[in-house]
């Protein structure tokens, strides 16, 4: 049962990864990779508000499964990766310090939320 | 995948115009959809196991996850160089493995909520290690698999 609810959550939670990423980056002209950004800073989030007290079914379901794929890690490292060589070091590392700030903003608040939301 | 211009210059009837640029993401992207789909189902269910089968204790750094993102780092970089020099991918093939498997193995969210819950919980050494080696590592990693990969790319077609 606990890996049905993983399973599930992750099958919905990567291709809403894709699919948000696709309509991001059709909405501006810059090199720097927003849509991996938005998801990792939305999936921190939803993660912050589950962990704080949500019912474990549940963070397995959207925790474990959809944010876990929701969110990634590779993606957000290749994409640096790319920014890098083709000589758009700034943005390459605003992109990493931007993620790692806004991603933990985004667990803090969402722990916080959580609390309110739950407790 | 314009089917709404294609339809504006033949003269028929355009029952789904649309402002330009406004198409739907998910149009003709089916089979992608359902690749990224059961590629992120697998790789999260790996993720899920290596966490079952190494459990990370309360207060300790997150070595699981820390290893998990590092791993799926090294993996894509050899992925993504792999089929950028193939000569015709798949077109399946980035969606399932890399988008999907490797997307939905790595996680950006647990990383971000364990760095929050070792700080709340004063381990605050262990959260910004773990903050700061995640990061390097997976950059290293990514660049470090990708470099190797070319060069044995380079290799063997010189060959």
């Amino acid at each position: 049962m606990n890996w049905l609810l993983v399973l599930a959550g992750a099958m919905a939670g990567a291709p809403l990864r894709y699919l948000t990423d696709r309509a991001v980056q059709a909405r501006h002209d810059s090199v720097f990779p927003w849509g991996t950004f938005a998801v990792n800073v939305a999936g921190s989030l939803l993660l912050g508000i589950l962990t704080a007290a949500a019912p474990s079914r549940l963070q397995l379901l959207l925790g474990t499964g959809l944010c876990g794929a929701l969110t990634t890690y590779s993606t957000f490292s290749y994409e640096t990766l790319t920014l890098a060589r083709e000589g758009a070091r700034g943005y390459a590392v605003a992109n990493a310090a931007l993620s790692v700030v806004c991603g933990l903003g985004a667990a803090f608040a969402g722990v916080a939320l959580g609390r309110g939301l739950w407790g | 995948m314009s089917t709404t211009r294609a339809g504006t210059v033949t003269g028929g009837p355009s029952p789904r115009t649309r402002p330009p640029g406004r198409r739907p993401v998910a149009r003709g992207q089916g089979a992608v959809v359902c690749a990224v789909s059961l590629g992120g189902g697998a790789g999260a269910a790996a993720r899920y196991g290596a966490g079952l089968l190494w459990p990370a204790p309360a207060g300790a750094f997150p070595w699981t996850t820390f290893l998990i993102n590092v791993v799926g780092c090294a993996l894509i970089g050899v992925l993504l160089t792999v089929i950028g020099e193939l000569a015709a991918p798949h077109r399946l093939l980035r969606p399932f493995l890399g988008t999907g498997v490797l997307g939905g193995f790595t996680t950006f969210s647990t990383y971000a909520v364990d760095v929050q819950r070792l700080t709340e919980d004063g381990h605050v050494a262990t959260a910004l290690a773990y903050l700061a080696a995640t990061l390097l590592a997976a950059l290293a990693a990514v660049w470090a698999a990708s470099a190797a990969t070319r060069a044995v790319l380079l290799r063997r077609s010189a060959r």
